[in-house]
């Protein structure tokens, strides 16, 4: 074992933890005053896609519905030039949908079609927004209850604070950019947790495994140790992972971008946070070889047969 | 022997490999695009008549099919693309009329031999096939409301026969009742009384400066039964009418205390749909004419099931389906079906009314509905669809009156118990329902549902060739086995859920494309393993198996707290999320299985039970 490199990551763990800290901070900031843009779905409201068969003005596009009386609505290009997002914040009549349409194709000369229209009660988005909340919660509270009972709470502790520290980020970002954060999103989010938790979870695991192998060197020696040990296999599977994002990005169309925007970043931090946060926590609340001891002798041996 | 599966094991791969082929088969095979007739009531007969008429107004407009069949009760015929489509449902509307339902519908083309065991392609979600998704709430206050009212009229009516003097009952806005007594003595009474014949209530008293009261409150209980049978009575009238609006697989259910959704995949014309859905049905109760009854006083009807002759019908309504308050199937005492039915008050005074002087007379209730039918007319050389309203109104009952009738009777000489939900099940939807709104609506459009299947495909081809070129440069040979197991598990992915019939949708997509970057994380995890045993100057022989060995409880605990966090998904999402979550969920099973059992099968083939100098595992060993 001694003759591997070992990256002293710990000696950088106060810079790192002033970054992590100040970084959540900006998050919660931007959050309380920005706010996130929450999408159709949580807000309630009404939301019309259509495709013009050429590229037609979006000013023309906003005179058309403002001069047939619809007020607080919001154009915009989705995807591509011809294809135009109208928003509009009013009360849902059954055939609103179809009175956009008709309206819109009245004000040109070319043809319309309908690609999308939806509309989401204002009751209905606000229990969405609630059910995800609690969604977020609930997998963070099993998560933790799962580790401390796999693992060790001090581990526990770890995992869940770099979870915090992860989704709090991408939350603070989707804030800062003002991106749309829709249903979509919030499914990246809790995936990110999933994914964030795969990495702490891996790293986890190498400490309390050199914690009960390695018997001399300090906390920090064996924290370090296990990081450096674990370290080519998180750059590849973040790498891998990040692959598949951009595809995603890039070729899954505008309706996944959000999703893979969060992901991506997600997974970005969820990286860090596995080396930094985690490990951080553990060194901050003393881990010590006495937490894991006595081994679980028994839990090796039925590991044998398995694969 | 290091490195040797045994037989069993290998075998066992073998056969869950054979069995996921099999099972994913199916999604090889492209839908048709299909134009699908049914009767627009159960009795309308589907036979070859009908479907040599669907082909002649096929041949007629010159439109290519192929593959005309009948089925148990539909006729479909098949088509070369979504345009034709639309034409030929147009056309075969046109010439069969209003006694058939034409929908658009995706026919599959699976191979009978595998249609035979079982296996047929993934459902395709309403985002990727387009259509009109409902979600409608049914108003509970207004619900508690009604029934409150009906027991304000009750009360008065056993307080006044029981000759106890109140003087008011009111109805609070918060759903308690509220009754005003004369004096004390009175009150107490009253709540033995209420005590006794109601169970439903929590009564409490209170004495003020204003008199003697008392207060109804009711149970948890009932207000759960209120809310039950306000659903009920509305996911009946919304089925019925769905049926009519003629979509090939439609999905009408509840969803939580007070919701109903709707989906109705291939459906456009969103106006109509909900023109549909919104309409209100009715009763009316009224007795059988006298055959010597002048004719201008009497109405023909025909019953709602097909083969009974028609009644002749006063045209006096004695009530309508305001004032039925309750309807439920259940047995009498001799155990034969019936359907008791409560009326209000006012309803209960007229029916008894009537009835006292028609004992052994018939009485018959009507079914009304507001449907439309389709005319095409020629407007300036331009032949366009006009919708005609209409309404039908139908017998679905026509019974014996035994006695004089009150707010409480009950129809019984039913035959069998499905005959008594059934109308049960029709009265309610004709009994004045709790108002319904909807409260979502997504309509996606056929081009780009088609566009969001190409897009997901690509984002999965590319995704999954970056990953696999990846591995292969970075692991070698190892590389090479860890990607035939990821694509393997891509197979066996949509195998499983083709065999749960699960429904894929856009986010289920990049639910898939995410696995292919995390199923390769329990590979790297393995890979990386070994070549740490490699360092630190193990034999290749061993390297392996104590990777394989050391990792696994690794991956374990990783994938379990992932599979956590993605059953939660599940569990608090709605509609495509739900989607993300099942191919997430599905993506991580698969991924162990593949990743751990079938690359060790490869290793073990490969490397196992020979001299091994080297291992192609990549850099750094």
């Amino acid at each position: 074992m001694s003759n591997e490199k070992v990256i002293n990551f710990m000696g950088l763990r106060k810079v790192a933890a002033a970054f992590s800290i100040a970084l959540v901070l900006v998050a919660i900031g931007s959050l309380a005053i920005n706010q996130l843009r929450f999408g159709l779905d949580f807000t309630g409201g009404a939301l019309i896609e259509v495709e013009y068969a050429r590229e037609v003005p979006l000013d023309q596009v906003r005179e058309t519905l403002g001069g047939a009386g619809y007020q607080d609505v919001t154009v915009q290009t989705f995807g591509s030039p011809t294809d135009i997002l109208v928003r509009l914040q009013q009360d849902h009549t059954p055939t609103l949908g179809d009175e956009v349409l008709a309206t819109l194709r009245e004000g040109t000369d070319t043809e319309v079609s309908l690609r999308r229209s939806e509309f989401v009660g204002a009751q209905v988005g606000e229990e969405l927004r609630e059910q995800g909340g609690l969604g977020m919660l609930l997998a963070l509270g099993l998560v933790m209850l799962y580790v401390a009972f796999r693992f060790q709470f001090k581990f526990s502790v770890g995992a869940v604070v770099a979870l915090a520290h992860d989704v709090l980020i991408v939350l603070g970002i989707f804030s800062l950019l003002r991106i749309e954060f829709d249903l979509t999103v919030l499914a990246a989010i809790l995936a990110v947790i999933g994914y964030s938790l795969n990495d702490t979870i891996v790293v986890s695991d190498r400490i309390r495994e050199n914690f009960r192998k390695v018997r001399k060197g300090s906390s920090e020696e064996i924290i370090n140790l296990s990081l450096s040990q674990t370290l080519g296999r998180t750059l590849v599977t973040s790498l891998t992972t990040l692959l598949v994002l951009l595809a995603l990005f890039f070729f899954g169309g505008e309706m996944i971008h959000g999703f893979a925007t969060a992901l991506m970043i997600g997974v970005l931090v969820g990286t860090y946070s596995s080396i930094y946060v985690a490990a951080n926590v553990l060194m901050a609340m003393n881990v010590c070889r006495e937490d894991l001891l006595p081994p679980e002798k028994e839990e090796d041996a039925e590991l044998d047969e398995r694969p | 022997m290091l490195n040797k599966y045994p037989l069993w094991k290998n075998l066992l791969i073998v056969l869950i490999l054979a069995v996921g082929a099999i099972y994913a088969a199916p999604n090889l095979y492209p839908d048709d695009f299909a134009v699908q007739v049914s009767g627009a009531s159960t009795s309308t007969p589907i036979d070859q008549r009908v479907l040599e008429r669907v082909k002649r107004a096929l041949e007629k407009e010159n439109i290519a099919y192929f593959g005309a069949e009948l089925t148990d009760a539909n006729a479909l015929v098949r088509l070369d693309d979504s345009e034709s489509q639309l034409r030929a449902q147009a056309a075969v509307k046109r010439a069969l009329g209003d006694d058939y339902v034409t929908a658009l519908n995706l026919a599959p083309t699976t191979p009978q031999w595998l249609t035979d065991i079982g296996a047929g392609p993934m459902k395709l979600g309403l985002d990727l096939r387009g259509g009109v998704h409902f979600l409608m709430e049914v108003d509970m206050n207004e619900a508690v409301k009604q029934r409150l009212d009906v027991y304000v009229s009750e009360i008065k009516t056993l307080l006044r026969s029981e000759r106890l003097r109140y003087r008011n009952v009111t109805h609070n806005r918060d759903g308690s009742l509220n009754i005003r007594f004369a004096d004390a003595a009175d009150r107490d009474e009253a709540r033995a009384l209420l005590r006794r014949e109601y169970n439903e209530f929590v009564v409490s008293e209170e004495d003020n400066d204003e008199g003697a009261f008392l207060n109804i409150n009711l149970t948890e209980a009932k207000i759960r039964e209120i809310e039950d049978y306000a659903i009920k009575q509305n996911l009946t009238t919304v089925r019925n009418r769905v049926n009519e609006l003629g979509v090939a697989e439609p999905l009408v259910q509840r969803q939580g205390r007070n919701r109903i959704v709707i989906q109705l995949p291939g459906v456009q014309d969103t106006a109509a749909a909900k023109r549909i859905l919104g309409k209100t049905a009715n009763l009316e109760f009224r007795l059988e004419a006298r055959p010597d009854a002048p004719r201008t006083s009497t109405e023909a009807y025909e019953f709602r099931e097909a083969g009974r002759p028609s009644a002749n019908l006063e045209k006096d309504i004695i009530i309508t389906g305001s004032a039925v308050s309750n309807a439920q199937a259940n047995f009498d005492e001799n155990g034969m079906p019936q359907v008791s039915i409560t009326l209000d008050s006012k309803g209960g005074q007229m029916m008894n009314r009537v009835t006292r002087n028609a004992v052994k007379r018939r009485m018959a209730v009507l079914f009304i509905e507001h449907k439309t039918r389709t005319r095409y007319e020629t407007v300036d050389g331009e032949e366009k669809e006009i919708r005609i309203p209409y309404v039908e109104k139908k017998i679905i009952s026509l019974a014996t009156i035994q006695t004089a009738l009150g707010s409480q009777f009950r129809i019984t000489g039913l035959d069998g118990a499905g005959e008594s939900s059934e109308l049960a099940l029709l009265l309610r939807a004709g009994a004045l329902a709790a108002p319904i709104y909807f409260v979502e609506e997504r309509t996606v459009g056929p081009s780009l549902g088609q566009q969001n299947i190409d897009t997901g495909v690509t984002s999965v081809q590319i995704g999954l060739a970056l990953v696999l070129l990846f591995m292969l440069a970075f692991y070698k040979a190892f590389g090479l086995i860890a990607n035939i197991a990821l694509t393997i598990n891509l197979a066996l992915l949509v195998a499983v859920m083709s065999m749960l019939s699960a429904t894929l949708t856009l986010p289920g997509i990049a639910g898939i494309v995410l696995t292919v970057g995390m199923a390769v994380d329990a590979n790297v995890l393995i890979f990386s393993r070994i070549k740490e045993e490699l360092k630190n100057g193990l034999p290749p022989q061993s390297a392996i198996n104590s990777g394989y060995q050391q990792a696994f409880s690794t991956i374990f605990d990783a994938n379990i707290t992932t599979l956590l966090v993605a059953v939660i998904l599940f569990a608090v999402g709605t509609g495509p999320v739900k989607g993300f979550a099942v191919t997430l969920s599905i993506g991580i099973i698969t991924s162990m299985f593949t990743a751990i059992m079938v690359t060790r099968a490869i290793v073990n083939l490969v490397y196992g039970g020979r001299a091994v100098k080297k291992l192609s595992i990549g850099w750094g060993v």
